[in-house]
């Protein structure tokens, strides 16, 4: 590990000069300081944000939810609102990492945690996301956990978290402070996809912070979940996820919301599959056909082909335990 | 580096003596490529990991105060040492583990102010006023913990390496109240990795504990 300085900010004001200064923020630190370690990362100055006000857990006026960027994995997960309203975000966040992980681990930082490609965390690789320019061992290497959607000529690392799966089916939004006040993104904006500059991974200005993230108010009654496919059964990253969201009224789809995790480059929403179910009323036959679509535009590597049927299946399987087959 | 505690004032060596510990011993072997040298004559260089071993000249450190197992320490430290680093090289409290050091097997597990944590990726640093309880801290008296007694009950070890983190990861468990079925237990504790492959036992243990609580 490189050394570096270490300043504990005790405001918000005092983090984002830090910020503008070129501090790197730390909040559970689960993914900065392994990377630390590993030397892939390796920052001069390490701002710590566990002490701003961030960790509240809010129910907006319009009936959505606001989480502090500082929330737990943990509490999050285990909040009644978060619960009640958004059981998809308690299932995805309950089926990342380990029990100690999302004890340490922030909302924020959740979204914020970088690729697990293997070629990204070994620095005698090439990877154009860790060192621009020198290529990318995992387009010809062992590339059976990598992307099949999103991905370009220089990355094919996919984005790990399971939290964010969801709040991209969702159509969370992400708030951000920075040196030049607020605003707010669509988290469908905020996390890019690789192109040329895989190492360019957020919309995010130097010395921004994330504040919180939002979720919008869905019709109700919303039946939620998430469902991770992955080679054990806990503990383990997903080789393909699903968090689906359905608005069922009358026995007929009014509102769905799907996206899948472990395939793309970033979370990969699926409207050509929303746009099947709407109107429609649930059946085996409706889950079956409306994932037809799903893996529309996938370029699967060498090792990762299973990707392609794993995720249609998949999401069928997540469809018809959300919505039935009444 | 001060604490309260003159006996961990001092920083471990692994100079050779007659009858080294197992612990020096199997530092030093280690620190000379894992070749066993007999008798023990041959001065070693401490048991420092590389990365103070790096540290040359005045890396960038601060001091911090925290309580571990009841006591307070105050110890001044280079801003990249783990808690787990801390606990072992610093406070001579090894029995937390290092298995992976990377957040991945969780023989580290120790709990920060009450929750379980993996402290091979805690800056130590960070830690002001912390309330840290390790593997060490779970005794009362001469009494171990329940689960310390069910895991003997269970026989739920077998080299033993992974179950300081495995007892105090079962006790945030417990203490989580993720405890209610088998599959539960094993789900909230598949952050600690056995490769004796003891699981069913652990399991075991912690559900025995759980009841009797």
């Amino acid at each position: 590990m490189h050394p570096f300085t270490y300043t504990k900010a005790t405001d918000t004001r005092e983090a984002l000069n830090a910020g503008r200064r070129g501090g790197r923020y730390i909040a559970g630190g689960t993914t900065l300081v392994d990377l630390m370690r590993e030397t892939v990362e390796h920052p001069g100055t390490l701002v710590d944000i566990s002490a701003l006000p961030l960790r509240e857990v809010t129910v907006t006026m319009s009936g959505g939810l606001r989480v502090g960027a500082l929330v737990r994995m943990a509490e999050a997960a285990a909040h009644p609102k978060v619960r009640a309203l958004y059981p998809v975000i308690s299932q995805a966040l309950e089926l990342s990492a380990s029990a100690q992980l999302r004890n340490m681990a922030s909302i924020g930082g959740n979204i914020m945690q970088r690729t697990r490609c293997t070629y990204f965390r070994d620095v005698t690789a090439d990877c154009n996301k860790r060192e621009p320019g020198t290529g990318c061992a995992a387009l010809h290497g062992y590339n059976r956990s990598h992307a099949i959607l999103g991905t370009s000529d220089s990355c094919v690392a996919t984005h790990p978290s399971d939290l964010a799966v969801a709040l991209a089916a969702l159509e969370a939004t992400v708030h951000l402070l920075g040196p030049d006040g607020e605003r707010t993104v669509p988290f469908a904006d905020f996390l890019l996809q690789p192109g040329n500059t895989p190492n360019r991974e957020q919309d995010l200005k130097p010395g921004e912070l994330i504040t919180a993230v939002q979720i919008p108010a869905h019709p109700r009654p919303l039946k939620s979940g998430y469902l991770k496919v992955r080679d054990r059964q806990s503990y383990e990253f997903a080789l393909t996820s699903a968090a689906v969201a359905l608005h069922i009224r009358g026995g007929v789809i009014r509102e769905a919301k799907v996206a899948v995790g472990g395939v793309g480059t970033v979370p990969w929403k699926l409207p050509a599959v929303e746009q099947a179910l709407v109107g429609e009323r649930p059946s085996d036959r409706l889950w079956a056909e409306a994932v037809g679509h799903a893996a529309d535009g996938a370029r699967p590597l060498t090792h990762n082909r299973f990707k392609t049927e794993l995720l249609k299946r998949t999401v069928e399987r997540q469809l018809s335990t959300i919505g039935g087959t009444a | 580096m001060s604490t309260e505690r003159p006996d961990s004032a001092v920083p471990p060596t692994a100079e050779s003596c007659s009858a080294p510990s197992r612990r020096t011993f199997i530092a030093t072997t280690t620190a000379l490529g894992g070749v066993v040298v007999a008798g023990g004559m041959v001065a070693a260089p401490p048991p420092l990991g590389a990365e103070k071993a790096v540290a040359a000249g005045a890396p960038p450190g601060g001091s911090v105060s925290l309580t571990v197992n009841g006591v307070r320490h105050t110890v001044t430290i280079d801003n990249r040492t783990s808690l787990l680093d801390l606990l072992r090289e610093h406070l001579d409290l090894t029995g937390s583990k290092k298995g992976c050091n990377a957040g991945a097997c969780g023989a580290c597990t120790v709990l920060v102010d009450g929750r379980r944590v993996n402290s091979c990726l805690t800056l130590a640093v960070r830690l002001e006023g912390a309330e840290v309880t390790t593997i060490e801290g779970l005794e009362k008296g001469d009494r171990l913990h329940p689960l310390q007694q069910a895991f003997i009950d269970q026989d739920a070890f077998q080299c033993g390496f992974c179950t300081p983190g495995q007892i105090v990861s079962g006790v945030g468990c417990i203490q989580e109240g993720h405890t209610g079925s088998p599959e539960e237990i094993r789900e909230w504790m598949s952050g600690n990795l056995c490769r004796c492959g003891c699981y069913v036992k652990i399991v075991r243990a912690v559900e025995q504990t759980a009841e009797r609580k």
